[in-house]
Parts: C-alpha cells; sequence; structure tokens
C-alpha cells in the first residue's frame, strides 16, 4: 500500500471520531453544567479514575462474564441450532417456543434470572448475558443450517460421508457465515446485558461502578466509564472482525467473484 | 467387489470383463417413481424403464426437457427412494448410495465445497474411506494430473473457472475410483469449446480407467459422440423410447467424429426421436391423434 492511500484509508476510518470528539471538546469547553463538564476534565479524570486497581476489580470481572456468558451461548446456540436445523420435525416443534423467548427483550429477565440465580453473585450475570446471546446465534444457526445447498448434502451423502464429518465439513462451514451474523449481533446484546446486569444490586463491575459515579454524583467519572465502555465496544468488535475474517475468508472472496468486483 | 482396483486398469482388463454378456454392471428392473408429496398433485415421472449397462460401457441418456433424466438418475444414485422396481449395482439392490459409484453434478458451483481449496475437495471422500496420508496425497495428485489439473490444486473452486470447476469434480469422482461414474448434465452451464474439451476429457477417463460411465443430456449431439449407446427417454411419464447402439470408431474427435456420414445419420435418427418424444408419441401408447 502507498502512503497516500496509507493515509486515505486511515482517515476513512478515524476521520468521523476525531470530528465527533473535536466537536465535544469544542461545545462543552466552557460548560459549567454539573452534568455536561468539559470534556478537558472529563479526560483529565481518566487516569486517576481507571487505577490498575479499578482495571482488575472491576473491568476485568465483567469482561470474564461477559466472555464466559457469551461463549456459552455461542456454544449452546450453534449445537441447538444446528440440531434443530438438521431435523424437521424438532424445528416444528420449537418454532413457536422459540419465536416467544425472541421477542422478550433479554432486560426483562435480570429481575426474574436474579430471584432464581441471586442478585450478587456471578451466576446470575452469566445467565443474563447467555440467555440474551443465545436467541440470535441460535435462529441464525438453524437458518444458516437450513439454507445449506441441497446439492452440497447430495454430495456427502454419494460420498458417503459420515455424520460427524458432514458435520464438520459441511454443515458448520456452510452454516457459518449465518452463524458469524447471529454472533455479532449477540456481542453488542452481551455488552449491554454486561452493563445491565450489574446495575441491580451489584457493587463491583464496569456498569456497577458506572451507577454508583452516578449516584455520588461523580459526573466526571461517570463520563470516564461510559467512554471505557465504548472503547471495550469497539476492541470487541475489531477482534470479532479478525477472527470472522479469518474463517469466512472464502465467503468474502466467493461473493466479490459472484458480484464481478 | 472392486472399489478398492488401482485407479487405472488396463484396458485388456476391461475387454475381457465386457466380453461375457452377463457381466452386467448396471441393471435397471421395473423402474418406476411417482413423486406424491402430500397436499400436492401426484405426478408420475417415470413410467417403466428397464435397462441394463455392461460393465466398463460408456451409455449416454438422453430425452425431451422434463423427461425425468434427474429424477432417473438421482434414483440410480440412490438419493431417491423408488416407488417400484430396483436398480442394481455389480449384484446388490441400491437402497441408498453405493459405495461404488461416484456422481458428477450439473451444478458443479453447487456441488464442490467452496470453505475448501481443490486439493481438499478432492481428498475429502479419500478420508471417509480411511485411506493414510501418503497414499491419499498420492490418488489426489493423480485424479488431479488426470483431468490436466496441476496447478491451482491449491485455490479455491470458485478462483476457477466453471469448466475448471467441473474437472474439480470430476477429479474428486474419479479419485474416488468408483466402478460406475454417474453424470447429470455436467457440462451444460460451460461455454461450447471448454463443452468440447470436457467431452474429449471423459472419453479418455473412460478409456484410460475401465470405469463404467452412465452420461446423462439433453445434448443430442454430445450424446452421440460420446456414447457406445445412447438410451432415448420419451416424455414424461417416462419410458424408453429406444436403445441405439452407436457404431462409430472407438478412437473419436471432435473434428473427424463430428463429420463422420454415421454420425450424421445416428444424430439424425436420434433427433427424429426426440422430435417425435416431444410430440407425444410413446412406444406404450398409439400416436395421439391430431387435433383430435
Amino acid at each position: 500500500m502507498t502512503v497516500p492511500r496509507l493515509a486515505r484509508k486511515a482517515f476513512m476510518l478515524l476521520g468521523l471520531p476525531i470530528i465527533l470528539v473535536a466537536v465535544w471538546w469544542v461545545a462543552s469547553a466552557g460548560s459549567t453544567s454539573p452534568f455536561w463538564p468539559p470534556l478537558q476534565t472529563i479526560l483529565e479524570t481518566f487516569p486517576a479514575t481507571w487505577t490498575w486497581d479499578r482495571i482488575v476489580q472491576d473491568v476485568m470481572p465483567s469482561l470474564a462474564r461477559l466472555g464466559i456468558g457469551y461463549g456459552l451461548a455461542v456454544v449452546i446456540g450453534v449445537a441447538a441450532g444446528t440440531a434443530i436445523g438438521l431435523m424437521p420435525r424438532l424445528r416444528a416443534l420449537s418454532e413457536p417456543v422459540l419465536e416467544f423467548f425472541r421477542a422478550v427483550p433479554p432486560p426483562v429477565l435480570v429481575p426474574i434470572i436474579a430471584l432464581f440465580a441471586g442478585y450478587t453473585g456471578w451466576l446470575g450475570k452469566i445467565i443474563t448475558i447467555a440467555l440474551g446471546c443465545l436467541w440470535p446465534i441460535l435462529l441464525n444457526t438453524v437458518e444458516g443450517v437450513r439454507g445449506l445447498e441441497p446439492v452440497l448434502g447430495d454430495t456427502a451423502k454419494s460420498y458417503h460421508l459420515s455424520p460427524w464429518r458432514r458435520l464438520v465439513f459441511v454443515v458448520l462451514p456452510g452454516a457459518s457465515p449465518r452463524i458469524f451474523a447471529g454472533a455479532r449481533q449477540a456481542l453488542s446484546i452481551g455488552v449491554i446485558l454486561m452493563v445491565i446486569s450489574e446495575l441491580f444490586g451489584a457493587n463491583r463491575g464496569l456498569g456497577a461502578a458506572i451507577v454508583q459515579f452516578q449516584r455520588s454524583f461523580a459526573i466526571p467519572q461517570m463520563w470516564t466509564g461510559i467512554i471505557l465502555l465504548g472503547l471495550i465496544g469497539v476492541v470487541l468488535a475489531a477482534l470479532f472482525k479478525a477472527v470472522e475474517n479469518r474463517m469466512l475468508a472464502w465467503y468474502v472472496g466467493q461473493r466479490q467473484i459472484e458480484r464481478g468486483e | 467387489m472392486s472399489f478398492t482396483r488401482p485407479l487405472t486398469a488396463s484396458l485388456e482388463d476391461r475387454a475381457a470383463a465386457s466380453s461375457t454378456p452377463q457381466d452386467v454392471a448396471l441393471d435397471l428392473r421395473g423402474v418406476q417413481k411417482t413423486y406424491d408429496t402430500p397436499g400436492r398433485p401426484q405426478v408420475e415421472a417415470i413410467r417403466h424403464l428397464e435397462f441394463q449397462i455392461g460393465r466398463g460401457e460408456l451409455v449416454c441418456v438422453v430425452g425431451p426437457s422434463g423427461a425425468g433424466k434427474t429424477t432417473l438418475l438421482r434414483s440410480i444414485a440412490g438419493l431417491l427412494d423408488l416407488t417400484a422396481g430396483e436398480v442394481v449395482l455389480d449384484g446388490a439392490t441400491v437402497t441408498g448410495p453405493p459405495q461404488g459409484m461416484a456422481v458428477v453434478f450439473q451444478e458443479y458451483g453447487r456441488s464442490l465445497f467452496p470453505w475448501m481449496t481443490v486439493r481438499q475437495n478432492v481428498e475429502l471422500p479419500l478420508k471417509e474411506k480411511g485411506i493414510g496420508k501418503a497414499e491419499r496425497r498420492d490418488k489426489v495428485d493423480r485424479a488431479l494430473a488426470e483431468v490436466g489439473l496441476t496447478e491451482a490444486t491449491e485455490q479455491h473452486p470458485w478462483q476457477l473457472s466453471g469448466g475448471m470447476q467441473q474437472r474439480v469434480a470430476i477429479a474428486r469422482a474419479i479419485a474416488f475410483e468408483p466402478t460406475v461414474l454417474l453424470m447429470d448434465e455436467p457440462f451444460a452451464a460451460v461455454d461450447a469449446q471448454t463443452r468440447a474439451e470436457l467431452e474429449d476429457l471423459v472419453r479418455s477417463l473412460w478409456k484410460h480407467l475401465g470405469v463404467t460411465v452412465l452420461f446423462v443430456t439433453h445434448d443430442i449431439d454430445e450424446a452421440v459422440y460420446l456414447g457406445e449407446r445412447v438410451i432415448v427417454l420419451s416424455n414424461r411419464p417416462t419410458v424408453l423410447m429406444e436403445d441405439v447402439r452407436v457404431d462409430l470408431p472407438a478412437e473419436r474427435d471432435q473434428l473427424t467424429t463430428r463429420s463422420d456420414a454415421r454420425f450424421g445419420e445416428l444424430r439424425g435418427h436420434v433427433y427424429a426421436l426426440i422430435q417425435k418424444a416431444k410430440a407425444g408419441e410413446r412406444p406404450d401408447q398409439p400416436v395421439p391423434d391430431e387435433e383430435a
């Protein structure tokens, strides 16, 4: 890549964020409102607020719960989705139930889950995240498996591929574009639920910290928490994209050729 | 019996094998197929088909469009349950995809696994057979060389042209070392020049490997050029119109064979049969009255 093209790419990537930050900086510069502190003040507060101790005590546990809950959702969602997608009877049986659960907004489950799994421990929070992330992954996996090219199924049959090989080499790769689409949706739901699960009766965690700052009128600190949350979202999305680009390279390439790009 | 035999059986073997008339590779006995989906009108696709294919023969099946060619092929491949009758491969009734059979589908672009490289595509069925790594590699290399694909083996199928993709599908089929190779209008979607090349490839593979080939096509020229016999099907519900013996020399090439007077006669004959079939004439029924 030549230098001008690199610069262009960097501008495309960072241009809008830089403009937005600049607008925020200028617009909030002289603010005296306690709820709307100048960006300069927020940024000055940042290092003192997010010390190593706080990162270990609050950020890491939140991310760990997100990781566990999201991981569970991926494993369960892909496994159950594949089974449902492959078995028409099971699908007919489970479809109404799935549609019902999908329509329930995950945050309303927080108080219910807390009743069974406790308000303060990890379990309730992990269940909340996993349940919220499960549906998009599960339903997309079902669709991906169902939408598999029938000729590929015939090919697998006529070459006597064992059920295991069919699953690993045919069904899962074939459904992977849809699985990734579901997993991407689930990731943003997971970040939201990571925060929401801590709003009720938790005293440690990124979400809990933001609420505590707000309740103790530590407004600039609260803002730093929100910024940190946004940055975590950006990093997670980038990580996701990197994994997706690697796993779906064939799909991206095939689509480019089909579209004549 | 012989899906373990070497990739290249000698011509003598094949000649010896096919000299006995009872050595039948594929036997269709009273095959009948009616699609009976609840909630939809019944469709009688194949009424009655009965023919045999000798070991090492190359037989083409042609018929008017909608003659149930694909239904027939899928039945033989064990991908479809018959309503009545049976398909016997190497003495055993076909109840599911049989061991000694490989299929090359019409939709080459959709029968290859796009997430695998060319090599992995050819190799996958061999893994299933439990062949060791070194031997697998060797077989894949030979199959790819047979179809003229020695480069591009680490590319993905969608990076190749249509003709090349169909070569990959053929390589996968012959690496499997079937006794019977089924081909379902494999060249319907490639351009005329590529098609001629692929036809010659099929002829040369057939001679070289001693495999029995059943080649389904809608193209009359292709059927006569390739086949030792051409089985002409009626319109739906399908019965056999005629089993045409192609008495052209064994050595065929695009230029001389196609300008051969006998080729023209055979082509004309099959063409006339197809026209009759299209008009609704069937051997199992009297000719329908014109404007009755």
